[in-house]
């Protein structure tokens, strides 16, 4: 980590979005991770993904749980509104938060232990509820704040930095929140940034529940030799369902050269597309067979696939299911809410 | 035979088989009493069962007004064999006993007046369906009742006739096994009973209600919208009220869509955790729980402690402890409740005494929760959660507006040079929050739970952290002067008697029976914690208080022993903690006794 403040004027000459804003403004206060950690590169994907989109970063709210990928939102979008919460209940405010709201952009960070073992539940059933939000797992198999007990998605081959081994199977994020109606699942890989970025701003743009399961190595702690969630292991073993994915926003049209080999553009809620170039043969991410097909081949094979997995861009979302009003519940008021004197005679008299 | 003579005073108990569809004849029978203008006070004794075990439901008639639990049973309408030898031993001598008599038998008392009536036979000849032979068997008791309890039949008719309104077909047989039954006992059972109902006029201004269903009313009116939770026995009925209520009150006319969100979260954590979100995103929200879900709760309510994000949470307290008695009254969650959470915490309890105060402080516990920007915890009890109570009418007036307490606006923030979330502005440690997405530039802060400092910032700074609970507790200190005061009657006695929730009937009865022995009390209702200077001074100004509680731990005498800063000597407690809402029996003998055993101790020291 650095104790170095960041300056706060930047090059003048920095390229500015449609809100006026450059990169810097999309940034937060310096981090406190270890210098090359994963986590970091997700900040600033999220940084760019944000940037590119053009989103302003006070209609969105940052959530996490606990550990070192919940101290992040710390670190990214300081304009957001944040929240911390405790460890493995991040979903269960999120869900509350965009009952209340459901017009800001709900973005969830959390780790590998705060998702697969202690917040195993609420994340089960964000996910079965189609709650409106990006949950970014910054997966690195460990637990890092604690230093470096294996977690709930260290691989059963994979040792400690310490040499010990790691008995129980690793649980696969991705596959479950596909089996439990997730409608926008991905994995990516902390290093490729040309990947997760399109990802990124894909499940921002994408209405319902959004994962990307981000490999994000912990250098202090699990990047050794023997560890399967190193910088290394995760080049010599990343493979991609597409040999580049493209985020084209709304009104752009799709070039020429997109149309090439074998692409696929899937048109999102929002009027965007995602295009995923020379696509692996015979993959359709919105076949939630094929997806989980896909995924288990390549973990046979002993590779991580990664990538847009699973796409439903048409899934109805918690708002929705629960046919609530389109004014945010937050901002309604007395005269919306409070039935008044002549109701509570009626209710007295009925009682009588 | 002696034969107990009465008029609006008694206690009549019906013993059923659980799934019977007995309560809501029980129910209807209690309502027909209150209709007649004389206070009822109708309590169901149920298993934690659906179908087949023995159920009760326990009705207090009462002129009075008394309308805590009464021992002993006037009436007793024996409807299952399993427990026959337990309901007959509790009928009073000189007591009424009415069984089906279908199947005759000899109950070995010769001191309780039996009347027959042989439902199952009459309900056999007149109805084909089995079921409806079983359902309106409980119909035809009640219209035996009528008769002999002189209550007459029209106003069950009535009654029958607004349950079933658009389902008209159901109304017929139902008058018709009503009918038979009131037709049976006149026949048969002509001048039998000596206990009468009487018109009266005590009920004006008076509804039947329970107090979760008035919870949920309380959440509709107080503007809650997003309600979490999670099943549990005592509570779930305010869930389902708020439910109930917001299907008819809360969907938009133009577009048919929902001023509400409800969901039934997946545990305890996550309906605490929904209601923390949404609160700090501005919306009022709330979740109901019991006893084993505030232990679940708890982390997440020192978050919100910490954190200082608004939170309305009912307990409806049931028997515990761990799953403990879940159909069953007690108060044990006070200690737990007042600190729930690890560290130095404290949060804000709301004790309501009746449906009416849990109607009044539901309103009261969203603006509180705004204004003090933390927990607030309205404890009720099973009992006054889920029996029926003849009780106030709810008042609304329209002038009411939401306190949503200290929050910015963009044109505050506008106007601000720097926001600090946690900056004691105005010295009365309650700061000023935002909502997410007020504004483009200021105002953004990250709620941690985590210690901070006046920015929401992390810090490690012992001195800032130190500083911040300290502010947090002044917060506290300063609710006692906003949370609603005790109720106090005082003649200025010597001795008084402290009590709260659902002790409040029963209370007012043993007062009065004391009186009438010649032991006066002042007396003090507890409505809210923390206590306010009138529970100091209350203790300090008298030399003996007793403190009657529902739970084996005395635990409200040691909330009051922490955080009152009284002597300990003089409280003395009543406690009753089987299960059963406490009696005036109960209290007015325990106090009494120990009066006399003190008396002797005294003399015998001369």
């Amino acid at each position: 980590m650095t104790y170095i403040t960041k300056p706060v004027n930047h090059h003048p000459r920095l390229k500015i979005n449609k809100l006026g804003l450059t990169r810097r403004d999309y940034e937060g206060p310096v981090s406190t991770l270890c210098a090359g950690c994963g986590h970091d590169s997700i900040s600033a994907a999220i940084v760019e993904a944000c940037f590119q989109l053009n989103i302003a970063a006070h209609q969105v709210a940052k959530l996490s749980g606990i550990g070192c990928s919940s101290k992040t939102p710390g670190y990214f979008l300081k304009q957001s509104h944040g929240f911390n919460s405790v460890h493995g209940r991040m979903p269960s405010i999120a869900t509350g938060a965009n009952l209340a709201n459901h017009e800001l952009t709900y973005l969830g960070v959390s780790g590998d232990g705060d998702t697969a073992s202690i917040g195993m539940g609420q994340f089960v059933h964000a996910v079965r509820r189609q709650l409106n939000v990006v949950y970014i797992i910054e997966n690195n198999g460990t637990y890092g704040l604690t230093k470096g007990q294996f977690s709930a998605t260290s691989d059963i081959e994979s040792k400690s930095k310490y040499g010990e081994d790691n008995l129980f199977p690793a649980i696969d994020l991705a596959g479950m929140a596909i089996h439990l109606g997730a409608s926008f699942v991905a994995r990516s890989f902390s290093g490729d940034k040309e990947q997760l970025v399109p990802l990124m701003k894909a499940a921002l743009s994408h209405k319902g529940f959004s994962l990307i399961d981000v490999i994000s190595p912990c250098v202090t702690f699990n990047n050794h030799k023997n560890s399967t969630k190193s910088y290394d292991y995760i080049r010599e073993h990343n493979d991609s369902v597409a040999s580049m994915t493209d985020f084209i926003p709304i009104g752009n049209t799709i070039t020429g050269s997109y149309k090439q080999g074998k692409n696929l553009d899937i048109p999102l809620h929002d009027g965007s597309i995602l295009s995923l170039q020379k696509i692996s043969k015979n993959y359709n991410p919105e076949n939630k067979i094929e997806a989980i097909k896909k995924i288990q081949q390549s973990e046979q094979q002993g590779k991580v696939l990664t990538g847009l997995l699973y796409i439903n861009p048409k899934a109805k979302d918690l708002k929705e299911t629960l046919d609530i009003v389109d004014t945010p519940l937050n901002k309604l008021v007395e005269k919306d809410l409070c039935p008044g004197k002549e109701k509570i005679n009626q209710i007295n008299s009925s009682l009588k | 035979m002696h034969k107990i003579k009465s008029i609006n005073e008694f206690v009549i108990k019906f013993a059923n088989v659980n799934g019977s569809g007995s309560t809501s004849a029980n129910q209807m029978f209690a309502k027909g009493v209150f209709r007649l203008g004389v206070p009822v006070s109708p309590k169901n004794i149920f298993p934690s069962n659906i179908q087949g075990l023995p159920t009760w439901f326990e009705i207090r008639v009462t002129e009075k007004g008394y309308l805590g639990r009464r021992e002993g049973v006037d009436i007793a309408v024996a409807m299952n064999p399993q427990s026959y030898a337990e309901d007959i031993a509790e009928i009073r001598s000189g007591g009424y006993l009415l069984y089906d008599s279908s199947w005759k038998r000899n109950f070995g008392r010769d001191d309780i007046n039996v009347l027959d009536i042989p439902l199952t036979k009459l309900c056999v000849s007149e109805f084909s369906n089995p079921q409806l032979r079983l359902l309106f068997k409980n119909i035809v008791y009640v219209g035996a009742l009528s008769y002999l309890l002189g209550i007459g039949k029209n106003v069950y008719v009535d009654l029958i006739s607004e349950k079933f309104k658009g389902k008209e077909k159901l109304i017929i047989p139902n008058v018709k096994a009503l009918e038979m039954g009131y037709n049976y006992a006149k026949a048969n059972l002509t001048d039998q009973c000596d206990i009468k109902v009487r018109k009266s006029n005590k009920n004006k201004g008076m509804i039947l209600t329970n107090g979760n269903d008035a919870s949920g009313l309380g959440c509709v009116y107080a503007g809650a919208t997003v309600c979490a939770w999670y099943p549990i026995t005592p509570s779930t009925s305010v869930a389902e009220s708020f439910i109930k209520y917001c299907e008819k009150l809360r969907v938009d006319n133009r577009t048919q869509k929902n001023k509400f969100a409800i969901v039934q979260a997946e545990d305890e954590l996550a309906a605490i955790g929904m209601v923390i979100g949404a609160n700090w995103n501005g919306a009022r929200a709330f979740t109901a729980t019991s006893g084993p879900g505030i232990s679940l709760m708890s982390e997440f309510l020192g978050l919100a402690y910490f954190a200082e994000v608004p939170t309305v949470l009912f307990d409806i307290q049931r028997g515990g402890p761990s799953t403990g008695m879940p159909t069953r009254t007690q108060q044990s969650d006070i200690l737990c409740c007042a600190y729930a959470s690890h560290g130095d915490t404290k949060h804000i309890l709301l004790i309501p005494s009746n449906p009416t105060e849990c109607f009044e402080f539901s309103v009261m516990a969203f603006d509180l929760a705004d204004r003090l920007q933390t927990p607030i915890i309205i404890l009720s009890d099973l009992d006054i959660g889920m029996n029926d109570f003849t009780t106030k009418e709810f008042k609304w007036e329209d002038t009411h507006m939401f306190d949503r307490g200290k929050v910015l606006t963009k044109e505050d923030l506008d106007s601000m040079e720097k926001f600090g979330r946690y900056i004691d502005i105005d010295g009365d440690g309650i700061t000023y929050r935002t909502y997410p997405g007020t504004h483009s530039e200021k105002g953004a802060y990250f709620t941690r739970g985590s210690s901070h400092d006046e920015y929401a910032v992390y810090t490690e700074d012992g001195k800032v952290n130190a500083r911040n609970l300290t502010r947090i507790l002044k917060k506290h200190d300063n609710a006692a002067k906003l949370v609603p005061k005790p109720i106090i009657k005082s003649v200025n006695n010597s001795k008084g008697v402290i009590y709260f929730g659902g002790s409040d009937y029963s209370m007012i009865e043993a007062l009065d029976e004391l009186s009438s022995d010649g032991i006066i009390l002042d007396s003090m209702r507890i409505r809210a914690f923390p206590f306010g200077k009138e529970v100091h001074d209350f203790i300090e100004n008298h030399d003996m208080v007793f403190v009657v509680e529902q739970n084996r731990d005395a635990q409200m005498k040691k909330l009051i022993l922490a955080e009152a800063n009284v002597a300990p000597d003089k409280m003395i407690s009543v406690l009753c903690f089987d299960g059963m809402p406490i009696t005036a029996h109960f209290i007015s003998t325990e106090i009494s006794s120990y009066l006399a055993e003190k008396e002797v101790k005294e003399i015998m020291k001369k």
